[in-house]
């Protein structure tokens, strides 16, 4: 009966605490969250040994050299101006394929520039021409 | 002037109670939008471009690094080239996260010619890995 006396406790889990558990574990993901996601200029590929011809009125060569310089329909052309031309050609012809063409040694930031000029103009469809050995 | 003091004396006291509940829903938000950083890649400067793009996909993206010396990292592993296509190749058929993008980050030193390596290599798999990202930094001018 020895046990039957004893009293009675109150049974209950302290809940204050409960706000700031939950506010270090936020704390812990905001920090670790990289909302920053990659971001850059999105290309797709052509898929192998789907080379097709296309008409050459329907196509502006753009060459890259080992120097940066650009060569646009036959004309040299400054990187910054693309954009400009590339619009009119679209606007001209609204079904001209961009083919950018480079060496092995164009430097990679110029390509980048140059499809980016590309993109500006909101030319859809670019082709990436394997470079000249 | 009495009547205005006779209001009674509103008790002002903020009920916390919804707090852990609050912070509880921020913290599922978090936890689940969060994605761990998996590599480390290799130290480069990414090339500049205005007209940027967002990613489409954030979880399913194969990360291709490389440096301005030309050496070329794949989940913190230095590969060949020729190996690239044999890593995207299992990364595309991967049953639980199949791949769906390819982010190439190259630095803006790099030649064209390790690039177009890539590229042949990325062809040779098609697929998912035709799908290509060239990361960049946002321009500031």
């Amino acid at each position: 009966m020895l046990v039957n006396k004893r009293k009675k406790r109150k049974a209950e889990i302290p809940t204050a605490s409960q706000a700031d558990l939950a506010f270090l574990l936020l704390i812990f993901f905001l920090v670790t969250t990289n909302i920053d996601t990659d971001k850059g200029i999105q290309m797709v590929l052509p898929e192998k040994g789907q080379e097709t011809k296309v008409h050459k009125q329907n196509i502006a060569n753009i060459l890259i050299n080992a120097n940066g310089q650009v060569m646009m329909d036959e004309q040299p052309i400054e990187v910054k101006l693309i954009a400009e031309k590339a619009r009119q050609m679209i606007r001209d012809n609204e079904n001209i394929i961009f083919s950018v063409k480079t060496v092995r040694d164009t430097r990679y930031d110029v390509y980048i520039d140059v499809l980016d000029q590309l993109k500006m103009a909101n030319a859809k469809r670019i082709s990436i021409a394997e470079p000249e050995q | 002037m009495k009547r205005f003091q006779k209001k009674v004396k509103v008790g002002t006291e903020i009920p916390q109670a919804s707090l852990p509940d609050i912070i509880f829903m921020l913290l599922m938000f978090f936890m689940v939008s969060t994605t761990f950083k998996q590599s480390q890649g290799l130290k480069l400067v990414l090339p500049d471009a205005k007209k940027i793009e967002k990613l489409k996909a954030v979880r399913d993206v194969a990360t291709i690094w490389v440096d301005r010396t030309g050496r070329i990292s794949i989940d913190d592993r230095l590969v060949e080239v020729k190996s690239i296509r044999n890593i995207i190749y299992n990364k595309a058929i991967d049953p639980l996260h199949p791949m769906k993008l390819v982010a190439l980050r190259v630095d803006k030193d790099c030649k064209m010619g390790i690039v177009s390596d890539i590229h042949e290599e990325l062809r040779a798999v098609g697929g998912a890995a035709l799908q290509v990202n060239y990361s960049t930094r946002t321009a500031t001018d």
